[in-house]
């Protein structure tokens, strides 16, 4: 008799000690868990001069305009280069949340361009683990510059040449992503039978947040080829910057040896040495336009 | 002795009669802002919440990052910027209707109520008295509530460049659709 009444008051202590934490257990207890994506891994769709793992979603629509100023060496009379001027401007827009497409016209040999990216992996943690972004870039671009030697027979074909690349990123952080890039560049014609038609190159872009709207970029690329059998003295671009973002825009502040803002131009085209100051002072500015919703 | 027994027994046998908590995983909280420059929605249709209408305790939790909008960067500007997700994926709100008694569960209808307790947003705890209505249905029990929230309340920064686009205070509108929690 004792103890069942002992049992009895347990009990009736345990019902009243049923309490607010209890409720919030509740919710705890059997929730489904979730697919957890990693977004933002970059503030824009380029991390400098190179493409980010990132895209538009779909309906969105991103117009870029990039300059990119002389050289830094150029000194006080050219006022460190910002007298000369080489515009890109592009247009870029997601046809679904995968899939990104692209088009450009750029000084820089007057050449049009065009991409197209979409993205295979997506980092993600909870109910389903992916350690990694991937993107794949595919791009062409067609230098309408005058034909050097007009005399000679030239072809329109001559005027194109191609990029791939897989785009490798992780959110490491908040704060920090890093983004691995091998790529591929094919031209069908070079100035000269020294010059390869294909070049292989690694780069390495990463990015770490200083405030919660403002990051330092880096971005290399690594030309695998051997640079010394080239026509003419060829450098890895190097970039480093700041990305500033203010509600609709990203500005993107520049600083790189490459004067070329497509891929095919900074990887196998930059002439610009850091150690003597051979330095392009330059700006992005990102501003997307939302035209389906 | 024999009576204390049967006093428990009867409070016992009294306790599971009828259900006494009521539960949803897909509730409704909305917010909006607006401004002469610009409305912001955000619609989150995840909301789980449990209601025990024997204590009148009610607790609600929000996942941060299932929050929509109609633009696709203004929700990564909310969740990157302002809410800070990855830091502080949840909102909660652990609280009790104040006027319980004023409420007849056995009686279907829609009863006035005032609910108070404390709200976790952004990692910040307020203590906030607001109030709702509840219709107790023979299936289940439907709240709803619509109440302001001011971001800086829950230091949720907003920069002065975008200051004209964000309202002062949010508009939150809460709909739940609660059905009895079985066996509880």
């Amino acid at each position: 008799m004792r103890k069942l009444s002992v049992f009895l008051l347990f009990y009736m202590c345990t019902c009243a000690l049923y309490s607010q934490d209890d409720l919030m257990d509740l919710l705890d207890q059997d929730s489904v868990p979730e697919i957890n994506y990693a977004t933002a891994t970059f503030k824009s769709t380029r991390i400098m001069n190179g493409h980010s793992v990132e895209r538009m979603p779909a309906g969105q629509l991103d117009f870029r305009i990039s300059h990119r100023f002389g050289l830094l060496s150029s000194g006080p009379y050219e006022f460190f280069g910002l007298d000369q001027s080489n515009v890109h401007f592009g247009l870029n827009y997601g046809i679904t949340d995968w899939l990104m497409i692209g088009i450009g016209r750029g000084t820089y040999e007057k050449t049009f361009d065009g991409f197209a990216k979409f993205t295979c992996l997506r980092q993600s943690s909870g109910a389903r683990v992916m350690p990694v972004s991937v993107s794949i870039l595919s791009s062409v671009a067609l230098k309408s510059v005058k034909w050097s030697d007009p005399e000679r027979e030239n072809y329109f074909s001559s005027r194109l040449s191609y990029v791939g690349q897989v785009l490798i990123a992780r959110k490491i952080s908040q704060g920090l992503s890093l983004q691995i890039t091998p790529s591929y560049v094919h031209r069908n014609l070079v100035p000269t039978e020294l010059d390869p038609n294909d070049l292989f190159a690694v780069g390495a872009g990463g990015r770490i947040k200083l405030t919660r709207r403002i990051s330092f970029n880096a971005e290399y690329y690594y030309l695998a080829n051997p640079k010394a059998r080239m026509s003419q003295q060829i450098y890895d671009p190097l970039s480093l910057g700041f990305d500033i973002e203010t509600g609709g825009h990203v500005f993107q502040l520049i600083f790189t040896n490459s004067l070329a803002m497509i891929e095919k131009g900074f990887i196998g085209e930059t002439t610009g040495n850091w150690l003597k100051g051979d330095i392009h002072f330059g700006f992005n500015i990102s501003r997307v336009f939302t035209l389906k919703e | 002795m024999k009576r204390i027994v049967l006093f428990t027994i009867a409070v016992l046998l009294a306790l599971p009669s009828g259900a006494q908590k009521y539960m949803t995983r897909n509730g409704y909280i909305g917010f909006y802002s607006h401004t002469a420059l610009e409305d912001i929605k955000g619609d989150n249709n995840q909301v789980a919440s449990v209601l025990d209408i024997a204590t009148g305790g009610i607790v609600f939790q929000v996942l941060v990052k299932s929050f929509h909008f109609d633009k696709a960067l203004m929700e990564e500007h909310f969740n990157e910027n302002y809410m800070e997700s990855e830091k502080f994926p949840k909102s909660t709100f652990n609280g009790k209707i104040t006027n319980l008694s004023e409420v007849d569960f056995s009686k279907n209808g829609t009863y006035d109520v005032t609910v108070e307790g404390d709200l976790t947003i952004h990692g910040v705890t307020n203590k906030v008295t607001t109030k709702g209505t509840l219709e107790v249905r023979s299936d289940g029990i439907s709240a709803a509530s619509r109440f302001s929230l001011v971001p800086e309340d829950y230091k949720i920064e907003i920069p002065g460049l975008v200051r004209n686009n964000i309202a002062k205070s949010m508009e939150i509108t809460v709909t739940m659709k609660y059905e009895p929690m079985s066996g509880k």
